[in-house]
């Protein structure tokens, strides 16, 4: 994600970090979750699921920021983000800070 | 091998689960609409005993099936009826309208409109994807003018009725427009028009990629998701003449109305109080 400005409190704030989790069965592969996921964590996998739908599979699990978007946008109850316990968290100057 | 650990989403507990997964076709926006609802819910941390939703007919009438809630599943075109019906039954309820354009403004558009009239404290949720879709894609009074459907097979000819201006004309205190892309604004749209006293109207737009997008050539329910973001202006306290929506043109989303009417319970108590002396006293059954 790029800013056009850097934030005021770009030191300050705190990016969560995020699980993913994917009840592949209950997906019917409309793809909203991977085109509206702000920070790109998921692609369309060539795997099929039992109703013969390409599902999305996690592509960059560290990226994600639990936002909660893709629960969200999913019509099917399928796909949903919690707070990943463990890791700790950054500072959002020391990731986003080295852009211009 | 271990057993792995059910997932449950954290809508579970608002959901039937033994009804999921649902009947609604991929990339279709309902089930997004359903979801803005149940987070409506628990943002309002309303209490789930006093939530009421009634679906009629349609692709939009299965929500009642789907929410975990006092749900009810009528006859085609009269949920706002049956609505009218439980607030006046039980005025404690949050009596909550989900259902299509085809059930709330073609076939249940008289009700829409006197419920809309007498203020009838409910909110009505409809989703618009410009088709029957259920019964096969036939044309409805919102599909746009021009726009391909199996009953309209050069093209639509009538003129589609705007729902906000509707919904104003006929005395709403609470008109939004959202599509199903902008999901937390309807999310917060949803929570407003639940809190407002009185009849409060959400319009959803929403894709239909199987009947609507299909026989247009408008690709999937992703396509329809892009068109949204591209083409839907935000634009709040716009007045409900401009509201139309045009085949394939840009949609003007937003809340429109935002006002005060006395509801219909509580003029009828006051003028209950009004009229109390005039009414006459049952008499007493006397038992032989």
């Amino acid at each position: 994600m790029k800013y056009w400005r850097a934030p005021y409190d770009i030191n300050e704030v705190k990016i969560a970090h995020g699980q993913v989790h994917i009840i592949k069965d209950r997906c019917k592969g409309c793809e909203f979750c991977i085109e509206y996921c702000p920070t790109d964590v998921l692609e369309l996998s060539d795997e099929f699921n039992a109703k013969g739908y390409h599902i999305p599979y996690i592509k960059n699990e560290e990226n994600c920021t639990n936002c909660g978007l893709c629960e969200m946008l999913c019509p099917e109850f399928a796909i949903w983000s919690t707070l990943k316990k463990g890791r700790k968290a950054k500072v959002a100057g020391l990731v986003l800070g080295k852009q211009e | 091998m271990a057993k792995k650990k059910k997932e449950i989403h954290p809508m579970e507990s608002l959901l039937r689960m033994d009804r999921i997964p649902h009947i609604w076709c991929p990339g279709c926006g309902i089930g997004t609409a359903v979801t803005a609802f149940t987070s409506a819910l628990e943002k309002l941390k309303a209490d789930l005993n006093k939530v009421c939703v009634i679906s009629g007919i349609g692709c939009t009438g299965r929500v009642a099936g789907y929410v975990k809630l006092d749900s009810f599943h009528t006859t085609h075109g009269r949920p706002i009826a049956f609505a009218t019906g439980i607030k006046l039954g039980d005025p404690e309820l949050k009596v909550v309208v989900f259902s299509g354009d085809g059930d709330i403004i073609a076939i249940g558009g008289n009700h829409f409109m006197h419920a809309a009239r007498r203020n009838i404290d409910m909110t009505v949720i409809c989703v618009n994807n410009f088709i029957y879709a259920m019964t096969g894609g036939q044309v409805a009074p919102t599909t746009p003018l021009t726009a391909y459907t199996t009953t309209s097979p050069y093209g639509n000819v009538e003129v589609p009725s705007n729902i906000p201006q509707l919904a104003e004309a006929c005395g709403a205190v609470y008109v939004a427009r959202w599509t199903a892309l902008h999901i937390r604004r309807l999310t917060n749209a949803i929570v407003e028009a639940m809190q407002k006293p009185g009849f409060s109207v959400v319009e959803v737009i929403s894709s239909c990629p199987q009947y609507y997008s299909r026989i247009n050539k408008l690709g999937d329910g992703l396509d329809m998701m892009k068109f949204y973001h591209d083409n839907s202006v935000i634009r709040h306290n716009e007045p409900t003449e401009n509201l139309d929506i045009d085949y394939q043109k840009q949609i003007i989303v937003g809340k429109f109305i935002d006002r005060e009417r006395p509801t219909y319970m509580d003029s009828y108590k006051k003028w209950l109080e009004e009229v109390k002396h005039q009414i006459p006293k049952s008499p007493k059954i006397q038992n032989t």
